[in-house]
Order: C-alpha cells, then structure tokens, then sequence
C-alpha cells in the first residue's frame, strides 16, 4: 500500500469511527453494571460470614480441595491442546491448537 | 504465659493447629472453640471477599470448588494490603498453577480479565478528549499521537476470553467458540465494560501507548495482521471515552 | 501528647448510619435521612471512580465520619507507612468531621487478616499503642478516636481491665474514644462482667462518638452464651436499655447504626436510626 493510500485508509477508518460515537451513544447508556461495584468492601463486623460460621467448624478450611463436577465450565467444550493431554503449568494453549 | 501475634496469626491460618495456650474464657479455662471465631472471620470473610471479586471464576467451577480454591489460596496468599478491593493478584497464578484444573486452562485469564475490572473500577477519573478532537485532515490524523484513560484496560489472550466472560454474566449469551480474543475495557463514567477486540488491536493500543502515531501504529500493526480494523478499534475506544488527548505535532514548515 | 488545637470532632449529638452504597439513591432522595453518615477508609482509598464520586458528593451534604478497619493500630510491627499515607490523603481532601480506628490488630508479617484480633492488656501493648496513636495524630494531623473491641476470650497476661486500659490511651495521647455499646454487652456476656459496671469504669467524658450494631449468638465449648458482633441484624433490646444508661451519664452523643452483613432496605436501617434518635430525645436536655 502506498503511503496516501495508507493515509486514506487510516483517515476514513477515523472519520467512520468518530462520526459512529454520537450514533452508540444511547446503545452506551444502557450499559448494565457488571456487579464489580460493591466487590471488596470491607466491613468492620467481626468479620463478614460470622452469621453463618461463628464457631462452627468451616467445611473449607484449606488443608485439602479436591475439584467436583460444578459450575459452567462443564457446558464449555474447548480444546485442551491438540494431541489431548494436560500440558501442565501452562495457561496458554499453542497457536496450533487453535482452529486458525 | 503470653501469646505473641506470631503465634496467634500462625494458629489464625492453620485450623489443625492447637489455640495457643495463654488464652481463657472468664472462668480461665482454655478458650477453646472461641479462638474458631476469628480462625473462621478470617477464613470466611477472606472466602467472600472471593467470591465477590472472581464471580465468573465462581459460576465457572460452580460454589463448592471456589469455597475450596479460596481456602487454599487464602493460606498461600493472605491480603498484603487492607484494601480489600484489590485483594486476589496472585489469583490467576495460583489457578495456573493447581493441577486439577490444567484441562481448563482458561481460567487464569479469566481471573485476569476479572481483576483488570476492579482495577478500572478504582481507576482514576480522566475527562474523555472532545469527540471532535479526531475531526481533522487526514495528513493530520496520521501524525496525531493518543493518551488513553488510567481505566482503559487491555488483555491479551489464546483463549475467547471475552465469549467465556459473556457466556458467564450475561443471560443468553452463546457459547464460547473455539479461538483466542483480545479484550478492551472502558469505563464510560463509573461502570467498567469488557469489549471484544478486532485481530491487532491490542498491539495497535499497545504501540500508540509506546508512543507511535497513529499513522506509525496502523503501519506496525497492518504488517502483522492485514486484517485489521482501525475504525472498529476507535470507535470502541471512543465510546468508551478512553482516548483522553490527541496531540498533533506538525512538520517544521 | 495531641495539641489541643487538633481536637476538632464534629459530629452533631444525633443518629448517623454506616453508609452502604446500595443505598445512595434513597439517602439523597430522602427529606429528612439522618444527621450523619460513617464510612470505612479502606473503601475510599482507590484512585477515583464511583466510590469517591458518591463519597464527595454525600460530604457535601452529611457530615462524614471516617472509620478506619486497617491500620492494625495493635500491632507488634511498625505501623505500615504507606497505610498511614493513604489515610493522611483521605483525611486530608475529605476534612470528615470524625476519624476513629479500632483497639485491635489486623497485619502481622506484612499480611492483612481482616478480622479485628484481640490484644492482651499489658503496660507492653499500652506503650505500644500510645506511640503508635501519637505516629497516627501526628502523621494525619488530627485527633482519632479509639474503638473498644468485641472480646470473645481473655488473655492471661493482661494486668488492666479495658475501661482503664482505654481512660490511660486518653490520657497519655490525647486521643478521643468511640464507646461501642454493642461491644460491651457482647463482651460482658462473653467475658462474664457486668456492662454498667464496665461504663460505670469508662471515661465517658473522652466519649465522641457511640456505636450501635446487632449480634449473633452461639456457645462455647461449655454450653455458656457466646456472642458474636456480626453487624447483620437489629440492635437488640438489652443494647437498647445499655444505651440509655450510657446516655444518662455522657448526655447527648453522636450515635451510630452499624449493619455490614446482610445489609437491608434503607427503611430498615432509617428505622433503627429513628429509635436512636428516640433514645437521644429522652435525655433532659
């Protein structure tokens, strides 16, 4: 691509993205709030829980966790690596293991 | 017989360990099950703090396994600060790191994308650039350098982080299809909001934040993904009010 | 020592709420809401956005009390300095008419256990808190006011009783004292003391502020009542009775409704409010 060609390019991506915000901008207000608002307040209680836990013994005291069969993730198929084995300690699978 | 705060905190996190001696009821009997008070204030308001700050992680491994994660994790990594609010930045490590959970390897961004939205959520205010601050000729625009919000945030990933964190928050939202997305968020006024990125716009956001032009960025970028959708990359940027300044320097005449 | 000077609590003698933010809305759409309003420092230590949105637009209008549940004022360490800086800063743009901290700890080693733990009153911690209280003073520039714990056990080693462990804080470093009225009675019942002799021991002339909170209740290993200061549920009746026994000795103070767990509708919390205000009314003026 040319250098004016490149200009033009980037000048009408910018012209059809400024001239786009007043057109969203209603779409914007209806944004809804995603529950971080409140999330990490502290508390000055003898502690947040104490309702439900007070001297009984908690169940999850951390000396051991085995994973059950529980929340979404069960619903979502995504691939682990290519050849299916657990890579281990690493988060991210390979560019191959990705359909392109 | 004195109880020093290291033995007091050491029993606090350790619930097989023995409430130290030294400690009594009124009658100076042994304090017993009244040490588990704090032992669980600590343990279930941590728990909660948890919760509350990772709600995708928790509707991901559903209750049970985020009240155990958290028990682990609270251990490994109590608070190094008393605000709360950003409690959890070794979390998405922490998940990487337990063996149970590397067949869902998407979990660490997850809590990633999390943590970056209570991080917008206590960013700073900034006063968003007026929208026609871009509205100038295009030899002009290619030369214009960008300051973006404190709140912008941006996140990388090889998983659909931003299908797997709608499909988790929002009702009806599809399932997530195999693939890797890059996700933005703005915080228009006070609500932090994640946006899919298009292909190169993270490394468009991350060049202009080096410090290249506009022109520069696109040109960076471009080489890399010849896909790439400048306009849809500003306009998110734009009406999430997070480009804060264009400056122009022009040529020496 | 505190130069006088500092000593500028201005509460008014009337009932305030711990401020949640679910109930922004109805606070300023309110005629007549309450005298004034509480908030946690910790929640207001962020960089900007909302938080500090509604706290300085509520400081325009109610009188803000700001209560510190992090800087561990009994802890074996040194005060964390950066801790104390955010605090000096919020102090500093907010002029809130009140700051108070707990007679506790919270951070050992560089870890934060969010809980208020217990301190063994001994002449060690005395000395302990007082230079820590004078650092406060000192570094924010202001009187604070010092919060009497929920207790749950004792400490062998303790020497003082708390009435004249807190009267001695006061009087060495001129700081004022928050009288939570909750905590004595959930001390008193687990401790086993009578909470009118407890007041009958404090200084309620140091006295700026009252708290008023629920609690829950559970046992020990003996089957004896244990009391938990939970913050989740009404102000009890007994508390209530406490109260005005603590009243008819202080006169009018400001009064506080806490409620951090389970935090209900604002008419619930007004409520409570209302029969602080009733219980204010009755002193003679």
């Amino acid at each position: 691509m040319s250098n004016t060609a490149k200009t033009l390019v980037i000048a009408s991506a910018v012209a059809a993205a400024v001239s786009g915000v007043a057109t969203t901008a209603s779409a914007q207000a209806k944004e809804k709030c995603y529950g971080v608002s409140l999330a990490g307040q502290n508390d000055c209680a003898a502690g947040p829980g104490t309702t439900c836990a007070g001297t009984s013994t908690v169940d999850y005291q951390g000396n051991a966790w085995t994973l059950v069969d529980a929340g979404t993730c069960a619903d979502i198929e995504l691939p682990k690596s290519a050849d299916g084995a657990a890579r281990e300690g690493s988060l991210e699978p390979l560019e191959r293991d990705l359909p392109a | 017989m004195s109880v020093s705060q290291t033995t007091f905190c050491a029993a606090l996190l350790d619930p097989s360990a023995a409430v130290p001696d030294g400690l009594w009821d009124a009658a100076e009997r042994p304090a017993g099950r009244r040490f588990s008070v704090y032992r669980n204030n600590v343990a279930v308001s941590l728990t909660e703090a948890m919760h509350q700050a990772f709600p995708v992680i928790a509707r991901l491994l559903g209750t049970q396994n985020m009240d155990g994660l958290a028990g682990l994790f609270l251990r490994k990594h109590p608070p190094s600060s008393p605000l709360m609010m950003f409690y959890g930045e070794e979390f998405p490590e922490f998940l990487a790191g337990m063996e149970q959970l590397s067949h869902l390897g998407y979990l660490a961004d997850v809590a990633r994308l999390e943590l970056a939205l209570r991080r917008s959520y206590h960013s700073a205010d900034s006063q968003a650039a007026p929208h026609d601050a871009l509205a100038i000729p295009p030899e002009e625009i290619v030369l214009a350098k960008l300051e973006f919000a404190p709140s912008m945030k941006v996140l990388r990933s090889d998983w659909p982080l931003f299908s797997i964190w709608r499909f988790n928050s929002e009702e009806g939202a599809p399932k997530p299809a195999p693939g890797s997305e890059d996700v933005l968020i703005t915080r228009p006024e006070f609500d932090p909001a994640p946006h899919l990125l298009p292909k190169g716009g993270a490394d468009w956001i991350a060049h202009v934040q080096a410090g290249l032009t506009i022109g520069e960025a696109f040109e960076q970028t471009f080489a890399e993904f010849p896909e790439f959708d400048l306009g849809a990359t500003l306009a998110l940027l734009l009406q999430g009010g997070a480009i804060t300044s264009v400056s122009i320097e022009r040529l020496a005449t | 020592m505190l130069d006088s000077s500092l000593r500028s609590n201005r509460l008014p003698a009337a009932p305030g709420v711990g401020y949640k933010p679910q109930h922004y809305d109805q606070i300023l759409d309110h005629a007549h809401p309450v005298g004034w309003l509480e908030i946690h420092a910790e929640n207001y230590m962020g960089d900007g956005g909302r938080p500090l949105a509604q706290l300085r637009h509520l400081s325009e209008k109610f009188p803000i009390s700001v209560h510190g549940v992090g800087l561990s004022i009994g802890g074996e360490g040194p005060l964390y300095t950066d801790h104390l800086a955010r605090l000096k800063h919020l102090v500093g743009w907010l002029n809130p008419a009140s700051f108070s901290e707990h007679l506790a700890w919270s951070t050992h080693d560089s870890h934060f256990l969010n809980d208020l733990l217990p301190l063994p009153y001994t002449d060690e911690t005395l000395e302990r808190i007082c230079a820590h209280i004078d650092q406060v003073q000192e570094t924010v520039g202001r009187q604070m006011l010092l919060e009497n714990p929920s207790s749950y056990l004792a400490f062998e080693e303790s020497t003082w009783s708390e009435p004249d462990f807190l009267r001695e804080i006061a009087r060495r470093t001129g700081c004022g004292l928050l009288l939570d009225v909750n905590n004595v009675f959930v001390s008193a019942t687990n401790l086993d003391f009578s909470p009118q002799s407890y007041i009958d021991a404090y200084p309620l002339d140091n006295v700026h502020e009252i708290h008023l909170g629920g609690h829950d209740e559970d046992e020990d290993d003996h089957g004896r009542p244990l009391l938990i200061d939970s913050h989740g549920r009404e102000v009890v009746d007994p508390v209530w009775t406490l109260l005005d026994y603590v009243l008819d000795r202080s006169g009018p103070k400001p009064v506080l409704i806490e409620w951090d767990t389970d935090v209900p509708d604002w008419s619930v919390l007004r409520a409570e409010a209302d029969r602080a205000q009733a219980a204010l009314d009755r002193i003679p003026a």
